[in-house]
């Protein structure tokens, strides 16, 4: 037993067991049940009634779903490109910098690291109040309309998506390392060749670091559809269901609605609807993103 | 033309720290309301309040009925630390056999990996819920601290890349030596990886902290279970009256260990987005 242990085959097996048997039981389990389950009327507490195709027949006719993927999509085209400018534009600022980075870094961060806390999340409700810091602010340039941001479903999303915004830090970031490695001997050579600063940042700059922005753009699209915790704790899916993104949606069926079954049904259209997307996004990888490395 | 760049350099210094300011505002504020004990809170829009005093402090950590801040940040700590614990020691473990092994499979297992890497939680969010239903572990934190005992695909493979730079050379010379398989792993790899077993470890602390749809689900009913998060939450309720400047105070310490851990281990926080695009 001990020498068949000992062997490196054997052994490398027993150190990835944890990954083998977390796998099958906290991924693959779930995943079979779940499947299971978007065939059946499920409410947690009775056990499940096979429907067959019933939940995914609803889906089709659901109004709140459709309004719940509008707001989804909505919300992830507006946040992730602007998040990823942000980053970007920021991060050429940035770059050359080294006296203050260290207070740089802390400024620009910091949002992006507490960013996602409750205590931030419902520090953004409350700013966006009537009564909100926010319009107090705005009454400092004489603009206040005591308008509530939140009261009103074309401003509501923009809180939440303002939010997200806010957090690029991490974008920023990963932006800086991909910037620091391309070799300053490129722009030399650009600048004899008379290329403007503008020229060098669209012919050499972003090309080079086209890689960085589809792997950002990939994480945060994934992360961005199934933004949860800002849509429950500020805006509560309202009003009028224009913040009622599809985590939230999928969670409000299973745990208030007690339809564990069609959420499990649109848990596997998420998935679909996932793959499809990024799918389409590395699709499009060979036409814009620049693979050639540094040499 | 030097006077000109010296000049672009001030401006852009200005616009830089004007930008960060404008960033960071939202966060000085809070830190600021949590000292304001006259009841106008809510109007301010500077940052110095009307009149300054810890009492919201303590109100605070009075908390919620009959449990005080001081449960709420225990069940945090215990929480955020066994998961951390669970996180980094497995993942290492995994990302070592997916480094240095042989055996066959182990290309697929790492692209399965991989796979899961893409896999949002929200997505098994249902089903996982109704699994741990099943097994009879609501009401526990045992569905967000057992799963962590079984890697984290995020360290994995920032853990793998780790490894992948450590020499080969060096295990060998280790074999020939007459170190096993498990040697290596005790005695080279693991003292070699510390670096990014602390980048792991503070990522992991800081998600979990942070982490409200987990406790959510699964403790979501027993006040006397709650991390700060929940705590947070229902301390804020939007059907009742709120004590903000109480609320701010807790909200000010329950970012501080994410804060402490930023000012004092920067340099792996920095290094651990920069090299795999870990979210902060």
């Amino acid at each position: 037993m001990r020498k068949f242990l000992l062997k490196d085959n054997v052994a490398g097996v027993v150190f990835a067991l944890p990954f083998i048997i977390g796998f099958l039981s906290f991924t693959i389990v779930p995943m079979l049940l779940s499947a299971y389950y978007s065939f059946t009327r499920f409410n947690i507490l009775r056990p499940p009634e096979w429907i067959g195709l019933e939940n995914y027949r609803r889906m089709l006719t659901d109004e709140r779903l459709r309004e719940s993927l509008f707001a989804t999509f909505y919300f992830v085209f507006a946040s992730v490109p602007l998040r990823l400018i942000m980053a970007l534009a920021v991060a050429m600022l940035l770059f050359k910098s080294t006296k203050m980075m260290g207070i740089y870094r802390a400024m620009y961060y910091l949002p992006s690291m507490l960013g996602g806390s409750v205590a931030v999340a419902i520090l953004w409700r409350r700013m966006f109040f009537a009564t909100g810091t926010f319009n107090s602010i705005l009454d400092v340039f004489g603009l206040n309309r005591n308008f509530a941001w939140l009261g009103d479903s074309r401003t509501a999303i923009w809180v939440l998506i303002l939010l997200a915004i806010w957090q690029f830090g991490s974008a920023m970031l990963i932006f800086l390392a991909s910037l620091k490695q391309i070799p300053t001997t490129y722009y030399e050579a650009a600048s004899i060749d008379g290329a403007s600063k503008v020229r060098q940042f669209f012919k050499l700059t972003l090309p080079l670091i086209t890689p960085t922005i589809f792997f950002n753009l990939m994480m945060q699209t994934i992360a961005g559809f199934l933004t949860f915790n800002s849509a429950f704790l500020i805006s509560q899916g309202g009003p009028f269901n224009s913040t009622n993104f599809f985590a939230l949606y999928m969670y409000n069926h299973t745990f208030s609605w007690g339809n564990a079954g069609y959420a499990s049904a649109l848990a596997w259209f998420m998935l679909s609807v996932l793959a499809v997307t990024t799918g389409i996004l590395f699709g499009t990888r060979r036409f814009w993103v620049y693979d050639g490395g540094f040499s | 033309m030097k006077t000109q760049k010296q000049m672009w350099g001030i401006v852009k210094h200005i616009i830089v720290l004007g930008i960060g300011f404008i960033m960071i505002y939202p966060l000085l504020w809070m830190l600021m309301s949590s000292f304001e004990i006259s009841p106008n809170i809510f109007h301010r829009a500077g940052l110095f309040p009307y009149e300054i005093g810890l009492a919201n402090y303590p109100a605070g950590w009075a908390g919620l009925g009959r449990w005080t801040f001081t449960r709420f940040f225990r069940n945090s700590f215990m929480y955020a630390g066994w998961a951390t614990v669970g996180t980094v020691l497995s993942s290492s473990v995994i990302a070592y056999s997916f480094s240095r092994g042989t055996y066959p499979g182990r290309k697929i297992l790492f692209a399965i990996m991989l796979g899961t890497l893409l896999l949002p939680a929200q997505i098994l969010m249902v089903p996982q819920y109704l699994w741990f239903h099943t097994l009879g572990w609501v009401g526990s934190y045992r569905p967000l601290i057992i799963p962590a005992f079984f890697g984290g695909a995020f360290f994995i493979f920032l853990m793998t890349n780790f490894m992948n730079a450590i020499p080969h050379e060096l295990d060998e010379s280790a074999k020939i030596d007459g170190c096993s398989f498990y040697g290596i792993y005790t005695r080279i790899i693991m003292p070699l990886s510390v670096p990014v077993l602390v980048t792991a470890g503070l990522f992991s602390f800081i998600w979990r902290w942070d982490d409200f749809m987990g406790p959510l689900l699964y403790v979501q009913g027993r006040p006397q279970q709650f991390p700060v998060t929940l705590a947070l939450r229902v301390f804020a309720d939007p059907t009742t009256v709120t004590d903000w400047g109480a609320f701010f105070a807790m909200s000010v310490l329950s970012l501080m260990p994410a804060v402490l851990i930023f000012i004092f281990f920067q340099r792996y926080l920095v290094e651990g987005i920069s090299t795999t695009g870990l979210k902060g």
